[in-house]
């Protein structure tokens, strides 16, 4: 009778959030790396850190913050090379876990607009180092917001989810936590089976010319082919623009991990126009084409090796561009504990 | 006399084979092992259709921060509270 009960209740005797606390250890991750960029025959060093940490308190709140440290050295044109220093905080926010379908989130944030400055704009993911042309279309100068968001699934069952983001920031002059005044929201259908996303994303500046900016974006991953698909389309007042990325790892020759499997072949397609001369949203000053052909390399103990060759051509001149870089990423707790 | 040395080589057989099997597992662990594989195998799943679509799975992270590490990616990738049990489940095995 004793084990009966013992498999009748199985599992579902925990309450869903009788979390173990030793799980819920404050933790330090993020990336560090070194790259290169050449160009026109000159050659950009940039030795960078980006520590994020993370501290759960309780059961229903997190705090966390991302910074960037790096180190620009380039040629000076007089045969030598400058530097340039940057420290600074990336976004540091408070999330509170309000429902299962919301999530309440407060102070400065990565802006939800596309899907390159939440998700793929960290140096320890991103497949080439440098973002796209059109990565600053929508993120209004800083990237990140400083006010609050409202996020989460407002569906989800085992054929489709809607996931939905919607925030209001304040104006903010601060080095640390620079914002405009802004509003702005994204959804996104994501269906599982297929890994096939669509979404779209909105916002506008409320402070100077008022701008509205608008972006589509479309990820399709399909299951057990290590081959990914994403793409997103943005478009701004003065211009537009749109890229699209495609890469693969096979498992055919003993698995993601063999020495075959780890190389990661990228294609990125990417293209700008302008609408207008005026030029105040990042993008390039003429209508700019660019082909970027990757292969980075997996090795063990979290280190990518990434190389890239880009050709852009433009009216203002056509270009090469060069890149390698090795990224390393680290993730562990803040402190040192016991047990687990 | 050849009948009991079939007999008696058969039940030697037997017994040999008895000795080699493995012990019967209790109904109680069986349960809990199905489960548990069913549980990894949902949260694998989950790992595969939110957090792998952007990065690989961090290789060897000690476990004390596993729940930190599932709760911000609730938090990136508006995964539910049930997601979240389950991922946990999944890097807890």
């Amino acid at each position: 009778m004793a084990a009966l009960a013992v498999i009748l209740a199985g599992p579902h005797s925990v309450p869903a959030q009788d979390t173990p606390r030793e799980q819920d250890t404050p933790l330090l991750s993020g990336g560090v790396g070194f790259l290169t960029s050449t160009a026109k025959g000159n050659t950009t060093y940039l030795p960078l850190i980006e520590p994020l940490a993370a501290v759960p308190i309780g059961q229903y709140f997190l705090i966390e913050s991302r910074a960037a440290v790096l180190e620009t050295v380039a040629p000076d044109g007089k045969g030598g090379y400058d530097h340039t220093h940057f420290a600074g905080l990336t976004y540091l926010e408070g999330d509170y876990l309000a429902t299962r379908h919301l999530t309440v989130v407060g102070g400065s944030f990565l802006l939800p607009f596309g899907t390159y400055n939440e998700r793929l704009s960290p140096v320890w993911i991103g497949n080439f180092q440098d973002g796209p042309l059109i990565a600053s279309l929508g993120l209004l100068s800083s990237g990140t917001g400083l006010g609050g968001q409202l996020r989460g699934s407002a569906i989800q069952t085992t054929k489709y989810s809607f996931d939905y983001a919607a925030w209001f920031s304040a104006r903010s002059g601060n080095s640390q936590f620079n914002a405009q005044r802004s509003f702005g929201g994204r959804g996104s259908l994501y269906l599982p089976e297929q890994r096939l996303e669509v979404g779209a994303s909105y916002d506008r500046s409320l402070q100077g010319t008022q701008e509205n900016f608008y972006g589509i974006h479309v990820w399709w991953e399909p299951k057990d082919e290590g081959f990914r698909l994403r793409s997103e389309y943005a478009r701004g007042h003065h211009a537009q623009g749109y890229w699209i990325e495609a890469d693969y790892r096979t498992s055919a020759f003993g698995g993601l991990d063999s020495w075959v499997g780890r190389f990661e072949p990228l294609f990125r397609m990417q293209q700008t126009f302008r609408r207008d001369t005026i030029v105040s949203d990042g993008l390039p000053l003429v209508n700019t084409q660019r082909a970027d052909f990757g292969l980075d390399y997996n090795l063990p103990h979290n280190t990518r090796i990434l190389t890239s060759y880009s050709r852009q051509f433009a009216s203002t001149g056509d270009e090469n561009i060069w890149e390698t870089g090795i990224v390393y990423r680290f993730l562990f707790p803040a402190w040192k504990g016991k047990g687990l | 006399m050849p009948g009991v040395l079939v007999l008696a080589a058969v039940g030697v057989a037997s017994l040999a084979g008895h000795s080699q099997a493995a012990p019967p597992v209790p109904p109680v662990k069986q349960y809990q092992s199905s489960k548990r594989a069913q549980a990894e195998e949902a949260g694998e799943k989950l790992f595969q259709q939110n957090c792998a679509r952007c990065h690989a799975s961090p290789e060897g992270f000690p476990q004390r921060i596993s729940g930190t590490v599932v709760r911000h990616m609730r938090v990136r990738a508006n995964l539910s509270a049930h997601d979240e049990q389950e991922l946990l489940r999944y890097l807890n095995p």
